[in-house]
This record gives C-alpha cells, sequence and structure tokens, in this order.
C-alpha cells in the first residue's frame, strides 16, 4: 500500500497498462520528457522511450485522428488532451469519428483508445475550467469515465485502457494533487459501476469527481448538524450509467439530490433525474434537486469558487429541502 | 504538370487491369445513377463519374495489405480495391446485401478486409486517421502504405495542414491524394483558393515535393503512385500528390451543377479518362476483342448485381441497434 497522489496514479496506471502490452502508447502536447502539463505522465518517457511516449505539435485534430486510425489498425493509444475545453476544437473527433466507425461499418471497424482530458474548475476562466462531462454524455458510442480518487484513477483507466470501446477519461484538475491510499500491485476496475461511499437512509446524493469529497463532506455535517444521513454515490461512469445502483438508494431513500460541476443545463442530473421520474417515482418523497454550477461561463481566480457547487451549498440545499 | 503520354513501360496486363477497372467504375457509378432514377437509391450518394484514372491508377499499384481511407465520394475508391459491385450497390439502396447491410450508406462504404479502412463524410478528418495507421505501420515495422484520397475542397480546412505537419515531422508512410475536380462542391477551387493549385501549391510548406499531374491519364497516375509508395515503404516518408480531374456530374445527386460554364463539361469529356484509355491501348496494339470481352464481363457484373440488389430485402429492424458498442449492442445503461 503506497499514498499516491491524483496525478501520480494516472502515470502510475498508464506504465501498468504500457508494461502489459506493447501496443499501448501515449501522445499528447508536452506528455514526454516534459512530463505532462499538470505532471500526470512524469517518468513514463525515460521509462518506455520515444516510440512510445510521444510528443505531438499544437495539432488536436492531427492527433485526434492519429490516434483512431492506430487504434482502427492495432494499437491502443492513449491522448493527453489537456485542458478539456480544448475538445472543442478536435470535436470532430469526439463526435462523429470515434463513436460511429463501429456502427457506420456495421461492426468491421475498431477504436480502442482512451483520450485522457484535465477537466473541471482550477480557476483558469471561461475556456480553461469547463466542465465538458455532458458534452461527451451526449453521444452514443462512446464511454465516459469520471474518477474522483487515486486508487480509481488506477483501477479505472486500466479498465479503459483495456476496454474495446472509446473511452473519454475525464480527470479533474483540483484533485491532481490530492493523495489517497493505492494498494501495490496490478489494479484493474470495472468501468459502469457507481460506489456507494457512504451509506445512509434519508437522502441520495450522487457526484462526480471534485463534487465528491464535497459531497461527503456535506454528508457529514448534515449528519452531525441536523441528523440528516445521506448516502454519497460517486457515478464513476456517466456512460455506461449504474443506474441499478441510483435506482436502488433512491428506492430506500426517497430522496435524490445531483452535484453536478458541469452548467445547469442538459446536466448528466437532467437525465439521472428523469430516469428516477419515470422509473421510481413512486418512491420518491419529494422531488429531486439538482445542485448545479450556474448556465453561465466561469470567471477566473477566486470569483469561480462562488459558482461551483460547494460544501456550504450542499448543506444548505439538502437541509432546507428535507426542513420543507 | 506532366504529360508523359503514351507511357510505355507499363506491362500490357497492368495496363489491361487498369482498363477494366476505369471501366468498371464507370458502369457501376452510371448504374447508380440510373437506380437513382428509378427512386431505388434513396439516400445521398456523389459519384466519381470522369474521375475513374485516379481510383483505379492508384488502386492498381497499391500491393495486398495497403490501406485505403477515401471519403463521402469513395464509390470508386472501394470498388477498385476489388469490393464487389453488388455489395456498393446494396449499401446505396439500404439493402441487405449492402456492404454495411445499410448501416452506412454511400458516404461511409467500408471494408477491411480488402483494406478500405473507410469513407470519410466529414471533410479533413480522414487524412489524421490516415496519419494512425500509417503511425501503426511504422511502430509495428510492416510495410504496408496508407493511402489518402481527398477532394480540392479540403485543401482549405485546417486538418489537411495539421495532417501532412504530422505526416512530415513523424515521416509517416502515408499518401496523400487530392483529386481536383476544380469545385469544392458548387463554386469553383480557384475563388477560395490563395495559391493557384491547391494542394501542390502547399507542398513546400511542409517541405514536400511539387507533384501535379494529370489525374485522367491512368498511365501517370500508376507510375506517379508506384514512385509515392516506393518513398514510403523506404521510410522517406509521405508524398502529396495532386491530380487534376474533373467531375461530370454534380456534387450530390441534388446537383445538376448548372453553375459550371457552357462547354467546360464537353472539354473535359475529350478527355474522358475511360474513353482516351481504351483508345490509347488500341494504339498500343491490344486488340479491341480483348478490350471488348472486359467490357461485357464488368457489364455482366453490373448487370447481376442490380438485379441481385433489387431483389435484396431490407435489413431487419433490429440490425439498427447493433454494434454501437464493441459488445454488440447499444446499451448505455445497466
Amino acid at each position: 500500500m503506497a499514498e499516491l497522489t491524483y496525478r501520480d496514479a494516472v502515470a502510475r496506471a498508464i506504465a501498468q497498462e504500457m508494461e502489459r502490452d506493447p501496443n499501448v502508447v501515449l501522445l499528447g502536447e508536452d506528455v514526454a520528457k516534459a512530463g505532462g502539463v499538470f505532471k500526470a505522465t512524469v517518468g513514463l518517457y525515460e521509462k518506455f522511450g520515444p516510440k512510445r511516449v510521444k510528443d505531438t505539435p499544437i495539432s488536436e485534430q492531427a492527433f485526434m485522428g492519429a490516434a483512431m486510425g492506430a487504434a482502427m489498425t492495432g494499437l491502443i493509444p492513449i491522448v493527453d488532451l489537456m485542458f478539456a475545453d480544448f475538445a472543442a476544437v478536435c470535436w470532430d473527433f469526439f463526435a462523429n469519428e470515434f463513436p460511429k466507425s463501429r456502427y457506420m461499418t456495421n461492426g468491421q471497424v475498431k477504436c480502442p483508445l482512451v483520450i485522457r482530458l484535465a477537466n473541471g474548475s482550477a480557476r483558469f476562466g471561461a475556456q480553461h475550467c469547463q466542465s465538458v462531462e455532458n458534452w461527451c454524455m451526449m453521444i452514443p458510442g462512446l464511454k465516459v469515465v469520471v474518477p474522483s480518487s487515486p486508487v480509481d484513477v488506477v483501477g479505472l483507466l486500466a479498465a479503459s485502457v483495456r476496454d474495446p470501446d472509446p473511452v473519454i477519461f475525464l480527470e479533474h484538475k483540483s484533485l491532481y494533487a490530492v493523495k489517497g491510499e493505492v494498494p501495490d500491485g496490478e489494479i484493474i476496475d470495472t468501468i459502469g459501476t457507481a460506489k456507494t461511499l457512504r451509506p445512509g437512509k434519508d437522502a441520495t446524493i450522487l457526484a462526480l469527481a471534485l463534487m465528491v469529497p464535497r459531497a461527503l463532506a456535506a454528508a457529514e455535517r448534515l449528519k452531525a448538524e441536523s441528523g440528516i444521513d445521506c448516502e454519497v454515490i460517486d457515478l464513476r461512469s456517466l456512460l455506461p450509467l449504474d443506474t441499478r445502483t441510483i435506482l436502488e438508494s433512491v428506492s430506500r431513500t426517497g430522496r435524490l439530490f445531483t452535484v453536478e460541476e458541469n452548467p445547469r443545463l442538459c446536466g448528466w442530473g437532467a437525465e439521472v433525474v428523469s430516469i428516477v421520474a419515470d422509473e421510481a417515482f413512486y418512491d420518491l418523497d419529494g422531488p429531486p434537486v439538482r445542485i448545479t454550477t450556474p448556465h453561465i461561463p466561469l470567471p477566473p481566480a477566486e470569483l469561480e469558487d462562488l459558482l461551483i457547487p460547494s460544501v456550504d451549498r450542499i448543506v444548505e440545499t439538502v437541509r432546507r429541502t428535507m426542513s420543507a | 504538370m506532366s504529360k508523359k503520354t503514351p507511357a510505355v513501360d507499363i506491362a500490357e496486363a497492368t495496363r489491361l487491369e487498369m482498363y477494366r477497372s476505369q471501366y468498371r467504375l464507370r458502369e457501376a457509378e452510371q448504374r447508380a445513377f440510373d437506380l437513382f432514377l428509378q427512386n431505388l437509391v434513396k439516400g445521398t450518394s456523389h459519384l466519381s463519374l470522369g474521375q475513374e484514372a485516379i481510383a483505379a491508377g492508384f488502386a492498381t499499384a497499391m500491393k495486398p495489405g495497403d490501406l485505403t481511407f477515401c471519403t463521402y465520394r469513395g464509390h470508386a475508391h472501394t470498388l477498385a480495391r476489388g469490393v464487389s459491385v453488388e455489395k456498393v450497390l446494396g449499401e446505396l439502396m439500404s439493402r441487405d446485401n449492402g456492404l454495411m447491410r445499410g448501416k452506412g450508406g454511400s458516404m461511409h462504404l467500408t471494408s477491411v478486409e480488402h483494406g478500405v479502412m473507410g469513407s470519410y463524410a466529414i471533410i479533413g478528418a480522414h487524412l489524421c486517421i490516415a496519419c494512425g495507421s500509417a503511425w501503426r505501420a511504422q511502430y509495428q515495422g510492416a510495410q504496408d502504405v496508407t493511402t489518402c484520397f481527398f477532394g480540392d475542397g479540403t485543401t482549405n480546412i485546417g486538418a489537411f495542414h495539421e495532417a501532412l505537419n504530422f505526416a512530415v515531422i513523424w515521416k509517416l508512410p502515408v499518401v496523400f491524394v487530392c483529386e481536383n475536380n476544380l469545385y469544392m462542391e458548387y463554386t469553383p477551387i480557384k475563388d477560395v483558393t490563395a495559391v493557384p493549385q491547391p494542394a501542390a501549391d502547399r507542398a513546400s510548406a511542409y517541405g514536400l515535393e511539387r507533384i501535379l499531374i494529370d489525374g485522367n491519364d491512368a498511365d501517370v497516375v500508376y507510375q506517379t503512385a508506384q514512385k509515392a509508395y516506393a518513398r514510403a515503404r523506404a521510410g522517406e516518408g509521405p508524398s502529396l500528390i495532386e491530380c487534376l480531374t474533373y467531375r461530370h456530374s454534380g456534387h450530390s445527386r441534388a446537383d445538376p451543377a448548372k453553375y459550371r460554364p457552357e462547354g467546360e463539361l464537353e472539354e473535359w469529356k475529350k478527355s474522358d479518362p475511360v474513353k482516351t484509355y481504351r483508345a490509347r491501348l488500341l494504339s498500343a496494339g491490344v486488340k479491341a476483342s480483348v478490350l471488348d470481352a472486359i467490357e461485357q464481363e464488368v457489364k455482366k457484373e453490373v448487370d447481376a448485381a442490380e438485379v441481385a440488389c433489387k431483389a435484396a430485402p431490407p435489413p431487419p429492424a433490429d440490425l439498427m441497434f447493433t454494434d454501437v458498442y464493441a459488445d454488440g449492442g447499444c446499451a448505455w445503461r445497466n
């Protein structure tokens, strides 16, 4: 057992998979000698060499396409896109190319690759801190994985590399420095499984990535200050979505809260609430409540803090709702 | 532009193969248009009538295992790699006997077993994807070369420039082929491009040789392709080849091409690649009966394909829900 940061967990998972399979390759801007802009690929160039760990020019379309062409013909590329916002300059590949190739060719073409994005808030402003999980969730054919802890980074990134479908792997910028215990040896997790991190009987709180530790902290305060016992579930992936765990929890607690960093409209919580309304309506004791970032661009620096769901906001919203 | 005709240092068997290929592409495309007029092709389609020499010349120069990436105007390139006319027409007609059983349609013809890695309908993307295919060959020490066909309009999108720079810096075994048919969709390419030759005049920006050829001359195309493939297989990196040609029909089935100046089509039809190649082979001593026999065999394949496609059922409805994911299905939740 070792204590690893979230960013070290990324490098550990990539190393684990590159050691296992010589067809796994890593590419992106500054991933090689520089070790990545977020220092999440430190040591990989030294360990695996320039043939397998490759710096690219600032040509997002070129290296997304190169990854796809390599994936179609036998390699398993891991791509570092850096800031998640940059998905917009190569969105063709997310929306039209990776996820449609298998379908359009009636199963002839495969696209086993992993696109790593540094997602979410970190005070860089409107073009470098968006939470794009809802962009990705809209597209049939993709898988969307969103880890919240170092151990999940290792297991889910390894599972993403081994997954035969295109996986969008959303790392959270503000979690890179967070430490956690990670067991020694090979770790492999299962995509599409949510994790109940705190059992509770009064309300279900669903969260992703940076919102997970905030939901957990809020749950502790709600219990201590108001006696409200919240169950906290880390969804961990949006595609596939573990609706079984969600519905089972909501059927017991009768209350649902989503804590979403994405802007409000078409956030993942809207889809979850719609599913719960369809399939667990009569188990609900009150309306589901979505706690989201407002539907505005993000300002930089500490102004950002006012807008992303905080522990205080989660506590207040749950308390107000539960006592209404 | 190199106009070295007639090229005599190509084996007669190879030239006959290229004639068969061009004639077959012509017949198949014309049949596709006829079927559209019969309202049996209900999706879109983009024909390569008049551009057959490029597909035939390159495909003939390829080796088994070489990979083709093309655009939505990809019927010719798909057929030229040996895919049956029935599979292509079946796909256009949304029949179960189609190449992808109707799920891709005219713009996405793909036959991995023939090395046709896809037809791409978003301009530019597949140049980048072709880089990846070539990178895999280089990574694995394989000898195959990737060829990427695209139209003149593609030269003005960013992905074209990203892909060229990328292929050069990684020295990839990929051949980029611009089919300059003078029109990006409906607008003359010269009206929207900074240089006279949209691909060739950009080559120097990437340290590549300027290659501009007569794309209606299968012999020239074949020899140019051979040189580029030899360079790629020798590890010397990518090539960019601009082939001048002309589209006999409109951009897509919806386009009667009324924007063309009077007489332009007629002028280009004088260098119709299929007709001029037949005449050249005759003057080189090939017997008319040999060419007639090729034509009859091709017509037989196309006729039989039409009959088979008209008789074929549509795909079963549940096929629409397959192969979204690698498990064969479309489940996004448990």
